[in-house]
């Protein structure tokens, strides 16, 4: 094992009263980066830099903030149309953040100036090509050294449809989500980000580890029948391969998604390596697992690391009631309190710890924190809860692998192409 | 006849994938590491260059069925290894070869714009066409396009693009805490287009970007892409390299400005161009020669003549004659993803050409195609070649060249390091950026949101 010692145990002795063992394996802790924080008023904030959030300066401090407090990854939130306060159109709304940067290019842009923390933007199946984003994820691969990942998401949006002119998308209301043509078309785009997903997977492995072989004798520069066509045929589109890009450092880069419902949670179960779910307590935590890994099994993945995380939108003070106070103070700017699919907290970085170790206990491996203003609480997330549960046991003390599948305990993965092992 | 000397305007293109890249060399190193990169843009940009130009390829080349393995293959993302060069540099130019066929007019936009915002005003766009279904296979509509309408779908493309660049004026955001005014105007980003190749409306969601649009590039040569140049672009990557060439094409490409509404200064003509470097001339030539016999191997000899034969050659001797039977005039069926074998355009005539040079200089199949492929654009003493660049620049040739190092990543270094500081001293290449965008390195106008560059769009109504 290749894990540092904490340089605060006494070492070797294995137990340390202040330390109690913990049963469970460490914490992985991720950070939801979206503009200025996740309340919609955080951009008022002080130390917010709003004027900032189409500069790489910006990203690239956040991505260091989250690094100096040993994540294992940030998400980039993205979209194909402008932000919006409901799941409609645009609200024209003019006192919240509007416009956003491409996710993958931020990620890419912040790659070269950190070296340990994952690298997850968000792209968009419904309306992209999977053999763009396949190598344009691979491509992030090599840039980071191994640390991409991405997160899938659809859109069943009918004005982000409209930017692109190829399909149309009968508009609704949140409320008739669960009406059947809404299902069946939410169904259908589940489905097709599945098949993306496996399109992007296969593309990876078109090209096997050893495919570039530099022969001068024979004059070949690679082995051929070490590329693969990878001939995916879907309801939506079709792709031969092999990929331009050869096989990236992680072999394949964690793909993960948010989920809210048993669709949702298919796609996890069949495609991801990580998924977020939202529960509002450690029951319906342990239900959303349990439903996972049904899924899972029956996806024939029951063998497969699927890692699910608690998304959780986070206020965060040394004082409680300064946490609460300054939620209210947002919501005041809001006129309206802000809700959000994730559980909303405000209190310490302890009485976090304590809520995340209690849904630990209910099968969450991780937990991907949304400050709800950046500036804020992403500091007092790195500086404050990351000590905490590291006193606790439950976070590392040092980065301990230098990929992200290592920082989440994959191992790098054998080509599904390759017919040797040598 | 006491004209002003140009200033030269120099790019560096990455090693492609093709057979002017030297793979077999000592000295070559990862063609998809970042370090590679890295190296590469580091160099020119130490070297106060204008910009990086990459290529790109959305499928890997095959020939006579097979994926194509003498040449360097596979590359990385475009937009994704730009965006990372932007951290490593300052100042020097970032262009992307970024295909207006398979892709669509709203992403690459954001992409272009969030590259923009990214590296700080250095982003281009090489745009550029293809219409098979070779390539089409890789993508979700396949080979949609007919060939007659991939410049009628590039020029709408192009307009399309330059309305979301334009549909932010530049002002909006306000950010004002104390009122809580983030924009000035809720309709930011509004656009609405309707034409044959694209019907699409809504908000665009990346504000005006350092550049206002990306400096636009075109790589074709047809009269068509000529035309599609005069109209709209900002430079044009040509591949006239030689005197004659070069200016037949300056003139005539610089000439078709007029119509436009636009000035000579407005579009650069950058041909790409080769260089063999060495101490003396002397050693130089002998060194171009050893180059041009590494870039075609024996094997990479055959595949040469198979572009012109369109049969399987593979039992012909490199070394040997060449082959008696004729080419197969048929629809060309050997090699795909390529643009080599448009070239040949009377394939019997070529064949019959090269026989009789083969048998007068005694050649075997692998000399014709050393000798008659092209000699390396410059080659000489460090003096020798900033001679001949300037004077190919002051000449009206072109406005400055995107030289194509042979090899990955250390091929630009004596470029750099040699002939730079001497085309310095005779006052026609920058000591130091005086601008931060591209467009300033480029003497190009920002445009202004709303009218610049106008003319594309109305070309194409």
């Amino acid at each position: 094992m290749s894990v540092q010692p904490s340089s605060d145990l006494p070492s070797p002795s294995p137990a340390s009263p202040s330390v109690p063992p913990s049963p469970l394996p460490p914490l992985h802790l991720a950070v939801a980066l979206d503009g200025a924080g996740w309340h919609p008023a955080a951009w008022r904030e002080p130390g917010a830099r709003a004027d900032e959030l189409f500069t790489a300066g910006y990203w690239a401090d956040a991505v260091a903030e989250a690094e100096r407090g040993l994540l294992d990854f940030v998400t980039i939130e993205d979209s194909l149309g402008l932000q919006t306060s409901g799941y409609g159109g645009p609200d024209e709304r003019t006192d919240q953040v509007r416009g956003r940067l491409d996710a993958v290019l931020i990620a890419s842009r912040v790659a070269p100036l950190t070296r340990h923390i994952g690298l997850v933007p968000t792209l968009i199946a419904t309306h992209t090509e999977p053999f763009h984003l396949s190598k344009a994820i691979a491509t992030l691969d090599y840039v980071s050294g191994g640390r991409a990942g991405l997160r899938v998401q659809v859109s069943a949006r009918p004005h982000e449809a409209a930017h692109f002119g190829r399909r149309t998308f009968p508009p609704f209301t949140i409320e008739e989500y669960d009406r059947p043509h809404v299902q069946e078309l939410v169904t259908d785009l589940f489905d097709e980000a599945a098949d993306y997903v496996e399109a992007v997977r296969r593309l990876w492995d078109s090209w096997e580890d050893d495919a570039e072989i530099r022969d001068v004798a024979t004059g070949r520069f690679i082995d051929r029948d070490k590329l693969h066509y990878i001939d995916f045929q879907g309801r939506h589109f079709s792709v031969k391969g092999p990929s331009i890009t050869p096989r990236p450092p992680q072999g394949q880069p964690p793909v993960t998604a948010l989920a809210h419902a048993t669709v949702p949670y298919r796609l996890v179960a069949r495609s991801a390596d990580i998924g977020y779910v939202t529960p509002h307590d450690a029951a319906q935590a342990a239900g959303i697992v349990a439903e996972i890994r049904t899924e899972q099994e029956a996806a024939g993945r029951a063998a497969d690391t699927v890692h699910v995380f608690g998304d959780l939108v986070v206020f965060l003070d040394e004082d409680g009631a300064a946490a609460r106070a300054r939620r209210d103070r947002l919501d005041g700017l809001l006129e309206a309190p802000y809700t959000s699919d994730a559980e909303i907290f405000a209190g310490t970085p302890a009485e976090l710890a304590d809520l995340l170790l209690e849904w630990r206990a209910a099968g969450l491996t991780g937990y991907r924190l949304r400050p709800a203003a950046l500036a804020h609480d992403l500091p007092v997330i790195t500086r404050g809860l990351v000590p905490e549960l590291q006193s606790r046991g439950a976070f590392r003390r040092a980065y301990e692998a230098g990929t992200l599948r290592g920082l989440l305990g994959l191992a790098r993965p054998a080509n599904r192409y390759a017919t040797t092992s040598a | 006849m006491s004209k002003p000397l140009k200033q030269i305007h120099l790019a560096a293109h990455f090693p492609g994938v093709n057979n002017t890249t030297v793979w077999s060399d000592p000295a070559a190193g990862s063609h998809i590491e970042f370090a590679s990169f890295s190296h590469f843009a580091r160099t020119a940009e130490r070297a106060k260059f204008d910009f990086l130009f990459l290529a790109e390829g959305l499928r890997l080349r095959e020939q006579g069925g097979q994926i194509y393995d003498l040449d360097v293959v596979g590359r990385p993302d475009t937009f994704t290894v730009l965006a990372a060069l932007a951290a490593v540099t300052e100042r020097i130019g970032l262009t992307g070869t970024i295909n207006s066929t398979f892709n669509e007019p709203y992403e690459v936009a954001r992409q272009f714009a969030s590259l923009d915002h990214l590296s700080d005003g250095r982003a281009a766009w090489n745009v550029v066409t293809s219409w098979d279904a070779f390539t089409g296979e890789n993508f979700r509509r396949g080979g949609f396009l007919p060939q007659q309408d991939r410049y009628a779908r590039a020029k709408e493309f192009l307009a399309t693009a330059n309305e979301l660049f334009d549909s932010w004026r530049g002002d909006e955001i306000v950010a004002d805490p104390a009122t809580g005014t983030f924009l000035r105007d809720a309709r930011a980003g509004a656009f609405a287009h309707k034409g044959p190749q694209f019907d699409i409306a809504g908000q665009f969601n990346v504000p005006r970007s350092p550049q206002g649009r990306p400096v636009i590039f075109q790589a074709g040569d047809s009269d068509e892409g000529r035309e599609f140049a005069a109209a709209g672009a900002d430079a044009i990557f040509s591949r006239y390299s030689t005197l004659k060439e070069g200016q037949a094409f300056y003139t005539d490409v610089k000439g078709r400005l007029a119509r436009y509404g636009r000035r000579p200064e407005q579009l650069l003509i950058l041909p790409a161009a080769t260089f063999v470097l060495a101490d003396t001339d002397a050693e130089a030539e002998e060194l171009s020669r050893e180059v041009r016999r590494l870039q075609v191997s024996g094997a990479t000899a055959i595949k040469h003549l198979e572009f012109v034969w369109n049969r399987d050659l593979s039992s012909y001797d490199p070394d040997g004659p060449l082959p008696e039977i004729d080419p197969d005039l048929g629809e060309h069926t050997v090699a795909r993803g390529r643009a080599q074998v448009r070239m040949y355009r009377d394939p019997l005539a070529t064949a019959r050409e090269w026989r009789e040079l083969a048998e007068a200089n005694k050649w075997s199949i692998r000399d014709l195609v050393i000798e008659t492929g092209n000699r390396q654009s410059f080659v000489g003493s460090p003096a020798t070649i900033a001679e001949t660049i300037d004077s190919f620049v002051q000449a009206d040739a072109s406005d400055g060249f995107i030289l194509v190092p042979h090899i990955t990543p250390g091929g630009l270094d004596g470029f750099a390091d040699r002939v730079v500081p001497l085309l310095q001293e005779r006052g026609v290449f920058r000591t130091e950026y005086e601008g931060t965008t591209l467009r300033d390195h480029l003497g190009l106008a920002h445009p202004d949101a709303g009218n610049g560059g106008a003319s594309v769009a109305e070309s194409v109504a």
